[in-house]
């Protein structure tokens, strides 16, 4: 049997689909800024010299990798609620949860971009007269920051497609447009390949330029 | 007063000890420096000259033992406390040069000899580029000012290495082993450099397996042996005419 491709009845809902694309941007940039300050504040906690702190940010790091991102949109939406005593808005929920898992993934990220940098270049720096964090800025960053930067965006661009699992919390991002269009029309080839669609022509331009970044950065070395 | 302080010494270590865990590397050493002295430390391998040198700028925290810049202790803060003067105002006196060169790849030659001067210092840029510039035409390297170190020799880069250490116009300059990772036809142009700088009056610190070198250059020798040192002298008696049999042999690998 043929199958009779129609994207006019879809394409009426197209309106749908675009403000789904706007929640899954929002979300995905919203929790990759919260993540960027998570994960450097985790990252520096790892490194700090303090035991506590560093057994604490381990434990969050370990939480947030091991643990499904769809179980932790569960868990926070439907079981933290009972535990708190007050419902937690899915918005809020899915944010927050978003940001924390991909700020473990982050902070490991900076801290393994952070220790990679040869121990010579501290101490150069700290002969100079450098303080820490003199020495973070100048010389350790800008050489550690330019060596995360392809794992960042390789997990950025994970981050993005992440966000669809929101939908399960009813957050009205892109897949759960592409759903309530499959309901409307009852044309799920259709619905789902339209948003499929959508995210290929958001990512593609995004992992190209994560290939071109590595492969420039390669060469100045 | 001025004769007084011209004697008395710049950078002094009193009794450093340094244990790694179990293992110690450093029995009590002690070694004072007067001003425009030049020193050398020689010694077989692990016997501890890196820890040491390293001890007189506080990249390693000695165990025990003090040390003192300009008669006053060192504390084991960054910032001056007190009597006490902090570890970043001793390291802003005492320059170091280390084996490996510890280039700043992000940077060009003449950004990682003003680094010190702007970020440390707070020099004004057009002070501290000039400098730079003149320093870098001293060791030979004017042409090279807006290269990058992944594009120098190794001689090339240690005496940019040299140059980013005297741009925060030490008063002392220690040096470990710095032609130990280069290739032997460069070895001349860095000692070149260096010999240079002793005529010139810098105060400096050399760990050197360059046996004629240490023995021009410097005017007192020390040597170490596992963590003590063995003998102290002045090179002719301890490398031209060595004394102790554990000297001899020691010496007797550099003769080929
Ligand atoms: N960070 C460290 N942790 C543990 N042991 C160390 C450390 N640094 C040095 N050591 C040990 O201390 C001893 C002295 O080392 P050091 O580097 O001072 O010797 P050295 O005289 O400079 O030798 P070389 O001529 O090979 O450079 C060695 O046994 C070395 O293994
Ligand atoms: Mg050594």
């Amino acid at each position: 049997m043929t199958y009779q491709w129609d994207f006019h009845v879809v394409g009426q809902y197209l309106d749908l689909f675009l403000w789904g694309l706007v929640y899954t941007i929002v979300y995905t940039i919203g929790s990759i800024v919260i993540g960027i300050v998570l994960g450097a504040a985790v990252c520096g906690a790892r490194l700090s010299s303090f035991v506590a702190l560093r057994g604490i940010a381990r434990v969050y790091q370990e939480l947030f990798r091991c643990t499904p991102l769809l179980v932790q949109l569960l868990w926070v939406y439907y079981a933290l609620p009972l535990l708190i005593g007050a419902t937690i808005d899915n918005r809020v929920a899915a944010l927050l949860t978003l940001a924390c898992y991909v700020g473990a993934f982050y902070s490991e990220i900076f801290r393994s971009g952070i220790v990679s940098i040869d121990k010579g270049q501290r101490e150069a720096a700290a002969a100079l007269g450098m303080s820490r964090s003199q020495s973070l800025r100048r010389i350790i960053l800008p050489q550690a920051i330019k060596r995360m930067l392809p794992s960042f965006i390789n997990q950025s661009v994970i981050q993005f497609k992440n966000t669809s699992l929101i939908s399960v919390i009813s957050v009205a991002d892109l897949a759960y447009m592409a759903s309530v269009v499959n309901g409307q029309t009852y044309r799920p080839l259709e619905s789902y390949t339209v948003m499929a669609v959508f995210y290929i022509a958001m990512l593609l331009p995004l992992t190209q330029m994560a290939d071109y970044i590595e492969k420039r950065l390669r060469v100045s070395d | 007063m001025t004769d007084t302080a011209t004697d008395a010494p710049i950078l002094e270590a009193i009794g450093i000890r340094k244990s790694f865990g179990p293992l110690e590397v450093l029995k009590g050493i002690d070694l004072s420096l007067t001003r425009g002295e030049v020193v050398a430390l020689i010694g077989p391998s692990g016997s501890g000259k890196s820890t040491f040198i390293r001890c007189m700028n506080m990249l390693e925290t000695p165990t025990d033992g003090t040390l003192r810049f300009r008669c006053r202790a060192i504390g084991d803060r960054f910032e001056d406390r007190g009597d006490m003067i902090g570890i970043g105002t001793l390291r802003r006196h005492v320059g170091m040069v280390f084996q490996h060169f510890n280039l700043f790849p992000h940077m060009t030659v003449l950004q990682n000899v003003v680094e010190g001067p702007l970020t440390v210092l707070r020099e004004p840029r057009r002070e501290a580029e000039e400098r730079a510039r003149d320093l870098l035409s001293q060791v030979g390297l004017s042409q090279k000012c807006d290269a990058y170190p992944a594009h120098l020799s190794g001689g090339q880069k240690q005496r940019v290495a040299i140059a980013r250490a005297l741009a925060m116009q030490p008063e002392v300059l220690l040096l470990d082993e710095v032609t130990s990772a280069l290739d032997p036809e460069l070895v001349g142009e860095v000692l070149a450099v260096i010999r240079r700088l002793g005529e010139a009056g810098m105060t400096m610190a050399i760990v050197t397996h360059e046996m004629a070198f240490a023995a021009d250059v410097a005017k007192r020798v020390l040597f170490f042996d596992k963590g003590v040192v063995a003998a102290e002298g002045t090179p002719d008696e301890i490398i031209t005419h060595p004394r102790s049999e554990r000297l001899q042999g020691f010496l007797a690998r550099f003769h080929e």
